[in-house]
């Protein structure tokens, strides 16, 4: 599958709460943050925990977040991050 | 004897009718949801002929028999040989089969600590964790505490595990939120010029691999 991000685009997290299971947690979600590696395409969680387990694949990335763009009142410096997996759905550029 | 227990239980005890109650069998904790959900699709998978007892049983010997000695392997393999450790951190699963090593289906990705950089590994969502390589996690590490902490307040979980790092070293905290795996590869301690894979091995900790604690003797970062 192509996918839509490459390593060093800026994206934003969606912020949205669907309900049902997903792997996008609370804390980065409407968070801008870059993409650091393509993981590869695998299937979503979202149907997969409900059993449909022949749904397409999609892109996953891992996404880098600065701590203090995440938290408030984070209490080490700015060079500290996070790195989230996050598939592709969940993402927009950040821009958009 | 305490203060609340103040009688002896000698050969010849004044009231032979005074018991203390028996240690509780298992069958005398109720079984929660999940361990019966657990048998039951055992059986049933048993059952319908999907696979045997015995490669059930085989399968939880095997998880049972994994534990951070095979991470440990690989990190003194690495801390001996730069190209192995290039291969390892570009690809842990082929870099593992060059030593005969299977470390499983899930990807897992191996984040190098550097002067620079200090990794640390958490599942925020659930209890992920490189199962191939470093066995059953910790009660710890699947924790809510651990999970909220390790994410937002990296430093002052550190600080608790006796990791003390400079406000100049960048944290990298890897939350395993989704089909990846994570191991830290800790840097290798002062010191240990000479040493051999085996006994480097033995320096490796399970902690040093999570990212809470760096391998002892290490001059830290």
């Amino acid at each position: 599958m192509s996918t839509r991000y490459e390593v060093g685009d800026t994206v934003r997290v969606r912020q949205a709460y669907p309900a049902g299971h997903c792997r996008t947690p609370y804390y980065c979600r409407g968070k801008s943050g870059v993409v650091v590696r393509y993981c590869g395409d695998y299937r979503n969680p979202e149907y997969l925990a409900y059993g449909t387990y022949d749904g397409p694949e999609e892109p996953l990335y891992r996404i880098q977040f600065k701590q203090t763009a995440l938290w408030p009142n984070y209490s080490g410096g700015p060079q500290d991050k996070v790195e989230v997996e996050i598939y592709e759905h969940w993402l927009v550029p950040e821009n958009s | 004897m305490s203060s609340d227990h103040n009688h002896d239980h000698g050969m010849y005890d004044a009231d032979p009718l005074h018991h203390h109650p028996p240690q509780p069998d298992l069958e005398d904790t109720p079984l929660t949801h999940h361990q019966i959900m657990q048998i039951a699709v055992g059986e049933l998978l048993i059952e319908k002929d999907i696979i045997t007892a015995d490669e059930l049983r085989a399968q939880i010997d095997f998880q049972d028999s994994i534990t951070p000695a095979r991470g440990a392997q690989l990190v003194a393999r690495a801390w001996s040989d730069d190209g192995f450790k290039a291969r390892l951190v570009a690809d842990s699963k082929a870099a593992g089969a060059e030593v005969g090593m299977d470390i499983g289906p899930v990807p897992i990705l191996v984040m190098e600590n550097t002067p620079s950089v200090h990794n640390l590994i958490v599942c925020t969502l659930c209890s992920c964790y490189p199962r191939f390589l470093l066995g059953i996690p910790p009660d710890w590490y699947k924790s809510r505490s651990y999970r909220r902490r390790a994410i937002s307040e990296p430093r002052s979980v550190l600080a608790e595990f006796g990791t003390d790092l400079s406000d100049s070293v960048e944290i990298k905290v890897h939350d395993s939120t989704a089909d990846m795996r994570y191991m830290v590869l800790p840097m290798r301690p002062t010191g240990t010029e000479g040493m051999s894979e085996e006994a480097l091995a033995g320096l490796v900790t399970r902690d040093c691999m999570v990212g809470v604690t760096v391998p002892e003797g290490s001059g830290g970062a």
